[in-house]
């Protein structure tokens, strides 16, 4: 699982408050770094639509903030070095292992070979 | 990027593994290569909805779908299915075409939406059908997926359900085309099918937001 993917991602436990469920705090147990091309224009242009605080949490709980700073820096579309950051954090760091927790009900979702497993059971829907 | 021809993407496709035991009760057929590749072509060079975008993938079984999109340029495409046994050959076929920008989520696509909404650019799918024990899955499909994609959904269905999804797009104010009429011979992947193998006529559809927001 990809950290943009994750930015995306909510618990749909019962009950959850409504826009709750996110971010899912991740407790990884096995990450991987892939190489993945640099795509200046993709990166700039997935920026405005990640929830910042969430991604730099992620990263952040991952150890690999990789300098990302908590605030957007203004005018970072043509900061190429700025981009090549968000893109490793976006999309070269996967959590191959681990839970995702959900941050209302603290039910677990497992990571299993890269895969989030967020299968609820009948009474949790 | 290098662009791809429909019949290198055709032939590549095919050597994207299919399902081993497929399941009844998830309609589990296989995107055949070759509908696969015309539908995603069509979606790419018509529209271009696929390079530098994110692409969800709803109930993407094996990956054919998803994997097309990434070979096409899609920034990342995250492909959703309830079936671990679908994920885990998707993921394999995944790391032998060394495909990069590509990732999946086990879930039960109806359950899905919330922060989801609007979050992806294009919306992909092959829903089950929606018949024998799933009756309306397709339109479960269809409005989870109306609400992830924020550009347009382009999705399969049965041309004999024509009139009843413009009736559902109508209702949910979406723009409905039929941008292409395919035959999907269907393989006789199930013991009840008596025919080895049966044609179905299917319409690719790109549901869109132009007229209004959803």
């Amino acid at each position: 699982m990809k950290l943009l993917t994750h930015n995306m991602l909510t618990s749909h436990v019962r009950g959850v408050r409504p826009g709750g469920g996110f971010p899912l705090r991740i407790q990884a147990t096995e990450v991987k770094v892939n190489n993945v091309d640099f795509n200046q224009e993709f990166v700039a242009r997935m920026i405005p639509k990640v929830e910042w605080g969430a991604l730099v949490e992620a990263a952040e709980s991952l150890g690999h903030l990789s300098d990302l700073p908590h605030q957007l820096p203004p005018e970072y579309e043509n900061n190429e070095d700025f981009l090549r950051k968000v893109h490793h954090v976006l999309l070269e760091v996967e959590v191959m292992e681990g839970i995702l927790k959900c941050p209302d009900s603290g039910r677990e979702f497992p990571i299993t070979k890269g895969i989030p497993n967020m299968l609820l059971s009948e009474e949790e829907t | 990027m290098k662009k791809l021809k429909l019949k290198e993407l055709e032939s590549r496709l095919q050597q994207v593994d299919d399902f081993e035991n497929p399941k009844l009760l998830l309609e589990q057929y296989p995107t055949r290569p070759h509908i696969a590749a015309c539908m995603l072509y069509t979606i790419h060079n018509t529209f271009d909805d696929i390079e530098n975008k994110v692409v969800a993938d709803l109930g993407c079984g094996c990956g054919v779908l998803s994997i097309g999109s990434v070979m096409l340029g899609a920034g990342l495409c995250v492909g959703f299915d309830v079936d671990a046994d679908a994920l885990e050959i998707f993921s394999r076929n995944a790391e032998e075409f060394e495909l990069t920008n590509i990732d999946m989520i086990q879930c039960d696509v109806c359950s899905l939406a919330a922060r989801t909404s609007k979050t992806f650019d294009t919306v992909i799918m092959n829903p089950p059908f929606g018949t024998k024990h799933n009756k309306g899955m397709d339109m479960t499909f269809l409005k989870v997926a109306l609400q992830m994609a924020q550009t347009a959904v382009y999705s399969l269905h049965k041309t004999s359900t024509r009139k009843h999804i413009q009736k559902k797009a109508d209702e949910w104010k979406v723009k409905m085309e039929v941008i292409a009429e395919l035959r999907y011979d269907l393989p006789a992947s199930y013991k009840f099918h008596k025919k080895s193998s049966v044609d179905i006529e299917v319409d690719l559809i790109r549901f869109s937001f132009e007229k209004l927001p959803n």
